[in-house]
């Protein structure tokens, strides 16, 4: 797997309301990878996700998924929303099933793969609960559990936390290790904390806004089996801190007055 | 044991306070409170002379001509014959309204084509197409079909047109993100999240219908309940005008209660 984003640009708006929100973003993201984008609202860190998801087109450069040019959505880069995305009148478990469906794949599959990744994510109990009767954080679990179940060859996830309250958000964060480490995906990480960027990914890239680009990649190679202590251990903060003050600096003048 | 023993007196004790309070509280009690004290104003004030008896029959007088109305089968065939002209033009105008609201819901194009000549039309009442379509269609059933497309179509086709436009892209950027094409996508998230405001807007709707339907029947008909109201009027029988009068109401309110029915049963996840 090799997701492959090149000199992408992207306008909003034609002639002199023109605006560029993102001007020559480049980056690789290889199989087994865990890579996070992290910027403040207005860095286009969305956008980059919407490219790639193929929901919107980039104005120049080029994104490409094994070779092969992204031209529209497909079920090869399954995609987790912040929230609202989890189909109200399905149960969990329909949910779940809903992309093999529209993949067609065989029933006896479908039941099976469902089954499977309501485990995986904890909720085989929840199969039968409809979406309004389960927790925020367990709704993002099954919005992750549909993602995967459709087999896509990067999952794309835009601030899957950001609406839910700390303390879940921090137990959602060590769920998703875990689960990347279990089963071995590719996973590309949009939000706007800097802490949760480097507990999760292996590989940071920090956007600036107006316009939105990457300004600084770092390489987080940290001991994660203990995300409690690792949250406060020195050596994390201070990183933390470092990228923190780089991010301050990055700001528009206008905002930081 | 002695505490045991006492349990059961104290309940039996408060079972009628709590039963009138229970009953009380269950949503239809003030309703059904509220129409029994109006047919005993309505009595009271009948029977008491002080209105003129052909101006304000008593509910006995307007029961017994309902009776007569009954076991004579013209109150049956008329019902029928409103009911059928209802659910015929209902049905034209909700079956077409469905793909016309779809297509103004998902595609610009057709909508800015259709949104402002159907805004228009809305606003002429229907019942003002009466001439029209008499001089059209002459005074067979075509004319009174027609005049309850004309008077809910517009108002069905852009109501679902609104319900299209508020589906979440979320949940439409999900599907495609899975892999859902075009036609998957609306069979598989747009017509199962419009539901539940679909069945709301036909209900809403249904009622304009039974509207038109006694307006075009008062006009010209051979049959239905608004050609026996007028029947009535010619012979002043004030007692068949509100026999009419409360089975339209009657029937309106039952399919009403059947549309909230089948909303409850078929778009439990909306409630």
């Amino acid at each position: 797997m090799h997701l492959q984003v090149t000199d992408v640009c992207k306008t909003f708006g034609h002639g002199s309301q023109a605006k560029l929100v993102l001007d020559q973003v480049s980056f690789d993201l290889h199989g087994g990878q865990f890579l996070a984008l992290v910027g403040s609202s207005g860095s286009g860190k969305s956008t980059v996700m919407r490219l790639i998801a193929g929901l919107d087109r980039p104005s120049s450069g080029s994104i490409s998924l094994d070779g092969a040019v992204v031209r529209g959505p497909g079920s090869d880069r399954g995609m987790v929303f912040q929230k609202y995305s989890l189909y109200p009148w399905l149960t969990a478990a329909q949910n779940v099933a809903f992309g093999m469906e529209l993949q067609q794949r065989s029933r006896q599959e479908i039941r099976e793969r469902t089954a499977y990744f309501l485990e995986v994510v904890g909720l085989a109990d929840a199969a039968r609960l409809l979406p309004r009767e389960l927790s925020g954080g367990m709704q993002q679990r099954i919005a992750i559990a549909r993602a995967l179940a459709a087999e896509p060859k990067v999952l794309l996830l835009d601030e899957p936390f950001g609406a839910l309250d700390i303390q879940i958000r921090e137990s959602m964060q060590e769920f998703l290790h875990q689960l990347w480490r279990q089963t071995g995906l590719t996973a590309l990480l949009i939000t706007h904390d800097l802490e949760e960027a480097l507990l999760l990914a292996g590989q940071v890239h920090i956007m600036a806004p107006s316009p939105g680009r990457i300004v600084r990649s770092v390489t987080v190679d940290l001991d994660r089996r203990d995300m409690g202590q690792l949250r406060v251990s020195r050596m994390f903060l201070e990183l933390r801190e470092d990228l923190a003050h780089s991010l301050r600096s990055l700001e528009p003048a206008a905002v930081r007055r | 044991m002695p505490a045991l023993s006492t349990t059961p007196r104290s309940d039996s004790v408060r079972l009628a306070p709590a039963r009138l309070r229970r009953s009380l509280r269950h949503p239809w009690t003030l309703g059904v409170l509220g129409v029994a004290a109006v047919v005993l104003l309505w009595f009271l004030i009948s029977n008491s002379g002080v209105v003129d008896k052909l101006f304000l029959p008593s509910p006995q007088a307007v029961w017994a001509a309902g009776q007569n109305q009954w076991s004579s089968g013209l109150l049956l065939k008329d019902a029928v014959a409103s009911i059928q002209r209802v659910f015929i033009g209902f049905a034209l105008s909700a079956g077409l309204a469905l793909p016309v609201g779809i297509a103004m819901g998902t595609n610009v194009i057709i909508c800015r084509l259709l949104e402002p000549l159907m805004a228009l039309i809305r606003y002429m009442p229907a019942p003002a197409f009466i001439p029209l379509l008499i001089i059209y269609f002459g005074l067979e059933e075509l004319p009174k079909v027609l005049l309850i497309f004309i008077g809910t179509f517009f108002f069905n086709a852009l109501m679902i047109m609104d319900a299209v436009k508020f589906v979440p892209h979320e949940l439409v950027e999900t599907a495609r993100t899975l892999g859902g094409r075009g036609l998957q996508i609306l069979t598989r998230v747009v017509a199962p999240y419009i539901a539940p405001q679909v069945l709301d807007t036909y209900r809403i709707n249904m009622a304009s219908a039974w509207n038109l339907v006694i307006v075009a029947e008062l006009v010209a008909a051979n049959e239905g309940l608004g050609k026996r109201i007028s029947l009535a009027q010619r012979f002043l029988r004030t007692d068949e005008i509100f026999v009419g009068l409360i089975v339209i109401g009657l029937i309106g309110l039952t399919i009403d209660l059947g549309f909230r029915f089948l909303m409850r049963r078929a778009c439990s996840w909306a409630n």
